[in-house]
This record gives C-alpha cells, sequence and structure tokens, in this order.
C-alpha cells in the first residue's frame, strides 16, 4: 500500500452513466465516487456489464458521463460537461493506455511505437527516438527496439505497450486486461513493472482485470456490481 | 512520423500487387483513349494526306469516304481552270486483298496522278512513284519494303517509297499507285459479271472515264465557299472543303465506332473510379482497430485523415504511372494505331487524382466515426 499523497490524481464524483432510454434504458453506473492516489495500482473487478469498462472510459475521457465531476492530474475535466474541447490533447497529455492485445501499431516496430506518442505530442524526432529507446532500455526490451511488433513474444509487445503509455510521462496509466493474453510468469512480471512505473513515475495504474492469479499484487480492489463501486480490498474513497 | 509510409513498406508486397492491379486498369483505359484517338486519327488521315483543300465529288454524294463517287476524268480541267485553284487532281479509292509472302494483305489503294496533288506527301523511305505504271508507295505498316514486289491484281508493283501512319478508317494501310494503273486496277478486281464486261471492251472504257473525286488546291487567300459554291452549281457534281470533308468523316464514317469506344471508355472510367474507391475504403476498414488506437493515444484527426489520403494518392500515382509506363512499352504492338497525347495522359492523371481523393474520403468518414473505445474494446 502506497502512502498517499494529499490530493488524488484521479477524483470521481457521484458519477452516473446509462445507455438507452426508458424501457431499453441501462444503469452502466450509478452515483460513483472514487479516488486514487498516486503510487496506487488498482483494480476495477466485476462481470461482463457491470459498468468497469465504462468507468475506465470515462477515466480515459472516451466516453461522456451522463453527470458528476471528473478531476485527472488535479484539473477539473468533467462538470457536467466536458471541460476541455481538445480531449484527445487532454488524453495524449495526461494519460497513457495499455491494452489486453497490446495495440501496437503493426506497422511500426517497438521504437517506433513509442516515438510516435511523443511526436504527437510536439517532440522533435530525435527527442523522440532518444526517450523512445530509454523507455524501451528501462522496461528491459531495448535489444528489440528495431522488431516490428509481429515478431515480439507477448511479454516484449506487452512491455512496449508499457513504454509506449510512459512516453509523455502521464500520471494516469489506464490498462484494460494488461495480463489477459500472458501465462502466469509473463503476467507477474508485467504487475511488477505495472508496480515500478507506478512508484519511480509518481503515476497510479487503474487496470480492468479478470484475472484473480494478480488480484493480490493491486493495493485496491474494487468490485462494481450493476453500476455501484465497493471497495473488495484496501480502504474505499 | 509519417505513418502512410511505414504502413506502405511494411505491407510492401501487398501495396505493389495492389498498385500493379491498378496500373493494368490504368493501362486498359489509356489504351481505350489511345485506341479512340487512333480511329480519328487514322480516318482524319486518309483525308489530310493529300493536303488539298477542296474535293470535287459526284452530286447528291457525300464521297469518296461516306458515300460512293464516280466522276467524270475531264472534271479535273474544268476545277483546275477555276480562278483561286492552283492545282488539280484526280483520285481513286479502292480496297483490295492481295497475296504477299504467304499471307493475304488488305491494302486501300488510292491512284492519283503524278505530279498532282493526291499523293503521298512525305516519303519517310524510298522515293516517290517516278514511272507512270507498276510502282507503288506504301505504308509502313502494311509490312511491305522498298524493294519488294507484290502483286495487285494481275500486274507486279515494286515498292519504291513508304510513308508513316497513313491508313483509312477501317485501319488498312494505305498504297499510292499512279491514276492509270488504279484504273486498270478496278476493271480487273470488278465481278464476274463487270468482266465479262470488260472483255467486251465497255467496263474497262467505264473504268478509264470515271474517277472518285477530284481534289485541288486553292490560292492561300482563295474564298473556298466561293469555289466549291460555284462547283455546286455544276451538273452532276458537287464540291466540299476540307473542313466538310473532315466533319462528313467523324459525324458518319467513323462515328459509331468512335461513339462506342467513348462510352466503353466511360464504363471503364467508371469501373477504374469503383475498384480505386473500393480498394482504399477497404484499405481504411482494414485499419480501424489501429485507427482507435490511435485516437486513443491522442492522435488528431489530421494525422489519421493524412494516413488515408497519403496511401491512396500514392496508390493513384503509382497505379497510373505503372500504367503509362507499360501502354507506352506495348502501344506499338497494338494492330491498329494507339495515339496518345500527353494531355490524355495528364487528363487521366487528374481523373484518378479526384478518385482518389474522393475515395479516400469515404474512408476518412468511416475512419472519423470509429469510436476510440473500439480499441479498448467496448
Amino acid at each position: 500500500m502506497q502512502s498517499h499523497s494529499p490530493s488524488p490524481i484521479v477524483k470521481i464524483r457521484g458519477v452516473s452513466k446509462h445507455y438507452g432510454e426508458r424501457e431499453a434504458r441501462v444503469d452502466a453506473l450509478r452515483n460513483v465516487d472514487l479516488s486514487i492516489h498516486a503510487g496506487e495500482v488498482v483494480a476495477l473487478l466485476g462481470p461482463s456489464g457491470s459498468g468497469k469498462t465504462t468507468l475506465l472510459n470515462i477515466i480515459g475521457c472516451i466516453v461522456e458521463p451522463a453527470e458528476g465531476k471528473v478531476s485527472l492530474d488535479n484539473e477539473l475535466v468533467y462538470d457536467n460537461r466536458w471541460l476541455s474541447r481538445d480531449l484527445r490533447r487532454l488524453r495524449l497529455d495526461k494519460i497513457g493506455f495499455i491494452f489486453q492485445f497490446h495495440n501496437l501499431l503493426p506497422f511500426l516496430n517497438a521504437q517506433d511505437n513509442v516515438a510516435l506518442v511523443l511526436q504527437l505530442a510536439g517532440k522533435s524526432a530525435t527527442e523522440a527516438r532518444r526517450r523512445s529507446i530509454e523507455l524501451l532500455d528501462y522496461l528491459e526490451v531495448g535489444h528489440r527496439k528495431h522488431a516490428m511488433p509481429a515478431l515480439l513474444s507477448g511479454g516484449e509487445a506487452q512491455r512496449v505497450a508499457i513504454a509506449r503509455a510512459l512516453a509523455n510521462g502521464p500520471r494516469i496509466i489506464l490498462a484494460d486486461e494488461p495480463t489477459a493474453a500472458l501465462d502466469s510468469k509473463r503476467a507477474g512480471i508485467v504487475m511488477d513493472l505495472m508496480r515500478k512505473v507506478a512508484v519511480e513515475h509518481d503515476a497510479c495504474i487503474i487496470a480492468v482485470t479478470h484475472d484473480e492469479k494478480i488480484y493480490d499484487r493491486f493495493d485496491r480492489l474494487f468490485h462494481l456490481r450493476d453500476g455501484r463501486l465497493d471497495g473488495v480490498k484496501g480502504e474505499m474513497t | 512520423m509519417n505513418l502512410a509510409y511505414h504502413d506502405v513498406r511494411h505491407n510492401l508486397f501487398r501495396f505493389v500487387l495492389t498498385s500493379l492491379g491498378l496500373s493494368l486498369l490504368m493501362a486498359v483505359v489509356l489504351a481505350m483513349i489511345g485506341i479512340y484517338n487512333g480511329l480519328v486519327a487514322d480516318a482524319l488521315n486518309v483525308v489530310r494526306a493529300p493536303q488539298v483543300d477542296l474535293w470535287v465529288v459526284e452530286s447528291g454524294t457525300q464521297g469518296p469516304f461516306a458515300e460512293g463517287s464516280k466522276i467524270p476524268v475531264s472534271t479535273r480541267d474544268s476545277v483546275a481552270r477555276l480562278h483561286g485553284v492552283i492545282e488539280a487532281g484526280s483520285i481513286t479509292y479502292q480496297t483490295i486483298e492481295a497475296p504477299f509472302a504467304g499471307s493475304v494483305l488488305r491494302l486501300y489503294i488510292i491512284g492519283f496522278e503524278r505530279g498532282r496533288p493526291g499523293g503521298p506527301q512525305d516519303i519517310a523511305a524510298g522515293r516517290g512513284i517516278g514511272r507512270s505504271h507498276f510502282e507503288l508507295v506504301a505504308d509502313a505498316n502494311s509490312g511491305l519494303a522498298v524493294g519488294d514486289m507484290i502483286r495487285l491484281g494481275r500486274d507486279p508493283f515494286k515498292v519504291v517509297g513508304l510513308v508513316e501512319d497513313t491508313t483509312n478508317s477501317g485501319g488498312d494501310p494505305v498504297v499510292f499507285i499512279t491514276l492509270a494503273d488504279a484504273q486498270v486496277l478496278q476493271s480487273q478486281l470488278a465481278p464476274p459479271a463487270q468482266r465479262i464486261q470488260a472483255s467486251r471492251g465497255a467496263g474497262l472504257s467505264a473504268s478509264r472515264d470515271t474517277v472518285a473525286a477530284v481534289v485541288a488546291r486553292l490560292e492561300p487567300n482563295a474564298d473556298k465557299e466561293a469555289i466549291a459554291g460555284t462547283v455546286r452549281q455544276w451538273k452532276h457534281l458537287s464540291a466540299l472543303t476540307q473542313a466538310d470533308q473532315e466533319q462528313i468523316l467523324l459525324q458518319s464514317v467513323v462515328d459509331r465506332a468512335r461513339r462506342q469506344i467513348g462510352l466503353f471508355l466511360g464504363i471503364l472510367l467508371t469501373v477504374s473510379a469503383v475498384v480505386i474507391a473500393l480498394i482504399i475504403y477497404t484499405m481504411t476498414m482494414e485499419k480501424l482497430k489501429q485507427i482507435a488506437t490511435l485516437k486513443l493515444i491522442g492522435a488528431p484527426d489530421r494525422t489519421i485523415v493524412g494516413l488515408i489520403v497519403q496511401q491512396s494518392v500514392t496508390l493513384g500515382v503509382v497505379g497510373w504511372s505503372f500504367g503509362l509506363v507499360l501502354i507506352l512499352l506495348v502501344k506499338d504492338y497494338f494492330p491498329r494505331r494507339v495515339v496518345l497525347e500527353p494531355l490524355n495522359a495528364v487528363a487521366l492523371g487528374g481523373i484518378i487524382f479526384a478518385v482518389c481523393i474522393f475515395a479516400s474520403g469515404l474512408g476518412v468518414r468511416a475512419a472519423l466515426k470509429v469510436d476510440p473505445a473500439t480499441a479498448i474494446g467496448g
């Protein structure tokens, strides 16, 4: 368990989200409150349709809530409406994403996959190259920097994906089933890496997972049931 | 970082294969344009070959190309005497098949008077006809060479010169012989009934007394319409200016073929546009997951639009370039002339560019609609 800094990096208050109207209405999230602090690695658990992906998408500024407030890295980004007009820029600057199947661009090698995010943020090609090599080395996959994603093992690809997520130094990293495509040994390695990243980069990691083998690797587990959030392990918000 | 370049390089074999298919399509489109131009050029060639200003033909006909025309051989002297006429000459036209080197050549025979308008103008090899009989100048496409002997009718002719790109509207190579030889040839090749008449002395005489047309060169400042008007007042005769004659050829002789090819060209261009649109749309659809990921990690729309449009235009440019090179390499092997003007290639390039932009527009529309959440999986 990490010692929490005074203000959480992710702060959600009274967030609700529903899909459809009237008889077809489905409440994906009901009045959810959540705070995640720097250095924390937390998991969102729950059966299919419980709202965990919706919550992850709301934190990722991909899905708009129906109501509530969302603050990311001390910036209020949603207060019953998006407060930023450029959500992609917001994502680029504040959030890193790690996917179940790494989602590396197949036509870019490992280094370019990382460098792309840096260049999108306005870094020069030289600076992007330098920083991407640094990150790949940090995640112990620097020797595979010229390899295309198809030639990387599952563990290597996920490390490259983590490097990409870290490229712009975001303080919020969202992970969707980050270990689902890995065996238990590699899943453990990836989780160790994620914790290392959270601590050393003063970031928080929020993961959606069904992988019971790694539950003990999280500081807190949040169980979503019918759109409501319960803390299972660790203190609540 | 240019994503389009990296994507093309990653899928190079597939891109080259797609470009190759597209270039074949472009080559076919360019070939059709060339055939269309060739048809028009061939039709006009035979009219332009004598380099004259006035055509005097049988009254009530649009001869000698669109319709048959027979006028008295003495017409030439009457035309030559008109004010404003520099020189006039009688000519005949007929198509024959002649055996040569184990095959049969289909030739378009033009009989002309030596030293008068109607004969070959630009000799590419050899010389012009120097004797009154049994010499010919042929279009190089006939396969004849200077010095060859070929039997036309009953008489052997010697090839003394060659001209280039001179065919009739059907693509048959032109052969120039003297008017006297052409008149004999007409009687020799007549149907059996006419041969019987010829054996009695009647047919041969009739053939030698008539020609298909009289062509005339006018003084530079002569009033062509006025001279033509004068001739039209003569009994049994009509006159067409060079422009009239070209118009008749384009509107009657090759009109249907021209429209047929034009229509086919239109269909081909439409098919090409659909194929290009489909290729580019499919290429984009295959990348939707990657596009969703790009959106999710913060790529702006211009990066995604650039990826699609640049690939689309590259595909079009490569397809068009290969197609152009291909058709330029093979166009001379076509049985009929393929005439490609630089403007045609540029125009097709413009059309393909527009199609690529339009097709990429469809892809861009689909790409911009992609929900970044699909990269996460719901």
